[in-house]
């Protein structure tokens, strides 16, 4: 029994993609030995398993992902923050300040206020409550310089690239460093404004044309270019 | 759904597989039915109904006055229905919710469509002055298939009506003794259908529409004519499930209609 | 005061608007037109011109509305005032209020309601302009606005309504049509699963008229949903030609 449409082929929510035999992979559902595509996106597929590699998503929160999330409230004894996800997160104090929260002596805002800028863990979720963050190991913490920039989470990986060649390719280019939240957030921290603004054209550019051939080389492309209009203007 | 609709789901669909319900009944049997009539002597018609336990009282009164601009012509039917608070333990007292805007639309759409009542013969002074008929719905108390009890009940109703007589005495309406029976062509029947799984039953009870996946109601006239049709449930139907539905409620209405003498 | 027209279908079989009885209103759609949405479409068919958003699955306000097990869909159908020959209102009228419940149920079976419990996902329909079977045009962008915003759906829901005037059973009336008319049916559905979320019927039919109607209603939900289809997958094209003839160019 086959799979009914082509690699790489664009499929929308309710087309047939596939009748038997298979997995039923991301973005797609299996009914009665038939697998559907559940959202718009491009088909992908390996041996036995049906993908859709979806145009647009949002995140849902999964144990151990590292996200980049904005602080939208303080609380009793924590933090509310969005992560670009239909569900908040909850960052406890007693996580930030490594001790047990005092409340009489800890200033809660004066460690983390609203709109602050933190790089974390999922440290716990299920369906039943929202999520919970950690900040408690390396790399993680309140965010002090950079940009950020919301992408469609699913866009992430192509972001990345094989074995990381595009992202690597955008670090040389602009000398930034770029943090990949998986939940569609991107912290870009460069030496110039400028920097960190050719990185985001980049990112703007492959969330744009992901689907397409032969990108990396046109990024990578498209940053020399910038990079040397820039050399000529300093000149 | 809840876990405990789950588990009652299991048992309802285990029941239909052996073409039986929890109260026993046949898969397109109508629950018992009590039909009273003329019960509130300050409305100009009314109607009880019983369907099983749902219980449902419409009340009819006309009133004079100026008919619609499109239809200068003819009389004017308006339906309201009022989901009493205390009919169900998940109603509550305000202003008419999306339930019963919808039930006050469905009931009025049978009546409306099947031209029930001739409202042209509900004419005093044409483009000034007609008789507007009010039909309110009450639900009493809610234990499954609103529409049809209210639908039935509000015919029921109307069948009972009786209008003022007047004269026009030097261009004034004067209202005279005596009363006329409203003018009616037909009597609409609506009998409703809800799926669970691939199984269609008649009437559903409050259990069964808690779990069931989607409902069709179907008014019919005595000669057997569509006049309004709703699906509702946030489920689906097969088209083959719709059309027989159709043909069901075709059924359902003549033994109703022979057992009701419309 | 307008006049209702006298035939409605002509010697020559011809509708008022010169369409044969099956035949459906010009029709157009775009996607993501709203771009504060999540997902957003924009239909006009035939004089209709309706606006549908999205937003969501996002967190429940009021909060104690939020279900434990699956999403809560909202669902607001509404005219503009001037959408209409006579000024309406801007109130929710008892239609509109009706319409939205049953636009609301025609979508639910389309999306997955238990992937994302504890979230709301709301719907909004704005009629700008109006000429009959809105409500089918409405659940069409609704349901495109959907799959634009990324909620993972079984199938597209397309619309379309059959009716008859003058003794005929005809596809997709307009307003003239439908105020003289005798019957009008609006259907919706899920094509490939071949399940149908929306019907009502309004008017008088026999039993086999009603028949031909829902099958010409279903009939035009699929030239709807090939429609609606394209609108979705158009973004990607146009940009993976673009990309690949420009590669073709740079290999000559």
């Amino acid at each position: 029994m086959p799979i009914l449409l082509e690699k790489r082929q664009v499929v929308a929510p309710g087309d047939l993609i596939a009748e038997g035999d298979y997995i039923a992979g991301d973005n797609t559902y299996k009914e009665q030995e038939k697998i559907y595509a559940s959202r718009v996106g491009i088909l992908e597929y390996e041996t036995k398993r049906v993908d859709v590699v979806a145009l647009k998503s949002f995140y849902i929160p999964r144990m151990e992902d590292i996200v980049i999330g904005t602080i939208t409230e303080v609380g009793f004894n924590g933090w509310m923050v969005d992560i670009n996800s239909p569900y908040p997160a909850l960052l406890r104090a007693s996580d930030v300040l490594s001790r047990p929260f005092k409340p009489q002596k800890d200033d809660l805002p004066q460690v983390l206020d609203a709109g602050d800028l933190v790089v974390a863990k999922i440290a716990s979720y299920d369906r039943t409550h929202d999520p919970q963050l950690t900040v408690a190991e390396p790399g993680l913490g309140k965010v002090t310089r950079g940009q950020i920039l919301k992408v469609t989470p699913t866009k992430i990986p192509r972001i990345i690239g094989r074995k990381g060649s595009m992202i690597s390719a955008i670090k040389q280019e602009t000398g930034c460093n770029i943090i990949l939240g998986v939940n569609g957030v991107v912290l870009i921290t460069g030496k110039t404004l400028e920097d960190e603004q050719l990185a985001m054209k980049a990112i703007l550019k492959i969330e744009a044309e992901s689907h397409t051939t032969g990108l990396t080389d046109r990024i990578t492309q498209m940053l020399k270019e910038e990079n040397t209009k820039k050399g000529g203007k300093t000149e | 759904m809840s876990i405990i609709t789950k588990i009652k789901r299991k048992q309802i669909e285990q029941l239909l597989e052996k073409d039986t319900r929890l109260d026993g009944r046949g898969l397109l049997e109508h629950r018992e039915m009590k039909l009273e009539q003329g019960l509130i002597e300050r409305a100009e018609g009314s109607a009880r109904v019983l369907l099983g336990k749902t219980e449902v009282v419409v009340g009819i009164k006309v009133e004079m006055g100026k008919p619609f601009s499109d239809t200068p012509n003819e009389g004017v039917l308006t339906v309201n229905a009022e989901l009493v608070p205390f009919a169900s333990p998940d109603y509550e007292p305000g202003p008419p919710d999306e339930n019963s805007i919808e039930l006050a639309r469905v009931v009025d759409r049978g009546i409306r469509e099947s031209k029930m009542i001739d409202t042209e013969k509900l004419v005093i002074e044409p483009g000034k002055n007609v008789f507007i008929v009010f039909v309110d719905v009450y639900v009493l108390n809610y234990d499954g298939n609103l529409i049809d009890a209210s639908a039935l009940a509000a015919v029921a109703a109307l069948s009972n009506t009786k209008m003022s007589k007047y004269e026009i005495e030097e261009g004034e309406v004067k209202i005279r003794s005596g009363y006329e029976q409203l003018p009616l062509k037909k009597h609409p029947i609506t009998v409703t259908c809800a799926k669970i799984g691939n199984k269609l039953i008649v009437d559903p009870w409050v259990e069964e529409e808690r779990v069931a996946d989607a409902r069709i109601s179907f008014a019919i006239d005595e000669d057997d004519n569509i006049c309004a049709i709703q699906k509702g449930g946030r489920g689906y139907f097969e088209p083959s499930q719709v059309f027989e539905a159709a043909k069901i409620a075709k059924e359902k209405a003549k033994e109703l209609r022979k057992k009701l003498n419309w | 005061m307008n006049e209702k027209p006298e035939k409605l279908i002509d010697k020559k079989g011809l509708r008022l608007d010169g369409r044969k009885p099956d035949e459906l209103r010009p029709l157009k759609m775009e996607v993501g037109v709203i771009s504060n949405a999540n997902g957003s479409a924009y239909i006009e068919w035939g004089k209709n011109k309706i606006i549908a958003a999205v937003y969501g699955p996002r967190e429940v306000h009021p909060k104690h509305l939020a279900l434990q097990d699956r999403t809560v869909l909202k669902c607001r159908y509404h005219m503009a005032s001037f959408s209409v020959q006579e000024r309406k209102s801007p109130a929710p009228s008892r239609r509109e209020i009706e319409l939205s419940k049953v636009i609301r149920e025609s979508l639910e079976p389309a999306i997955f309601m238990e992937y994302y419990p504890r979230t709301m996902i709301d719907v909004t329909i704005e009629v700008l302009q109006a000429d009959g079977g809105t409500r089918c045009a409405g659940i069409t962008a609704a349901a495109l606005a959907l799959a634009d915003s990324g909620i993972p759906m079984r199938d597209l829901v397309a619309a379309c309504a059959a009716g008859k005037i003058d003794n005929t059973v005809v596809l997709d009336l307009f307003d003239t049509e439908d105020k003289a008319g005798s019957a009008d049916v609006p259907v919706a559905m899920m094509p490939n699963l071949n399940a149908v979320t929306l019907l009502q019927m309004d008017g008088i039919l026999t039993h086999e008229e009603f028949e031909k109607a829902v099958n010409m209603a279903m009939a035009g939900c699929k030239t709807v949903y090939a429609i609606q289809k394209e609108a979705l997958k158009t973004k990607y094209v146009t940009t993976k030609g673009e990309e690949e003839s420009k590669e073709e160019e740079a290999e000559e």
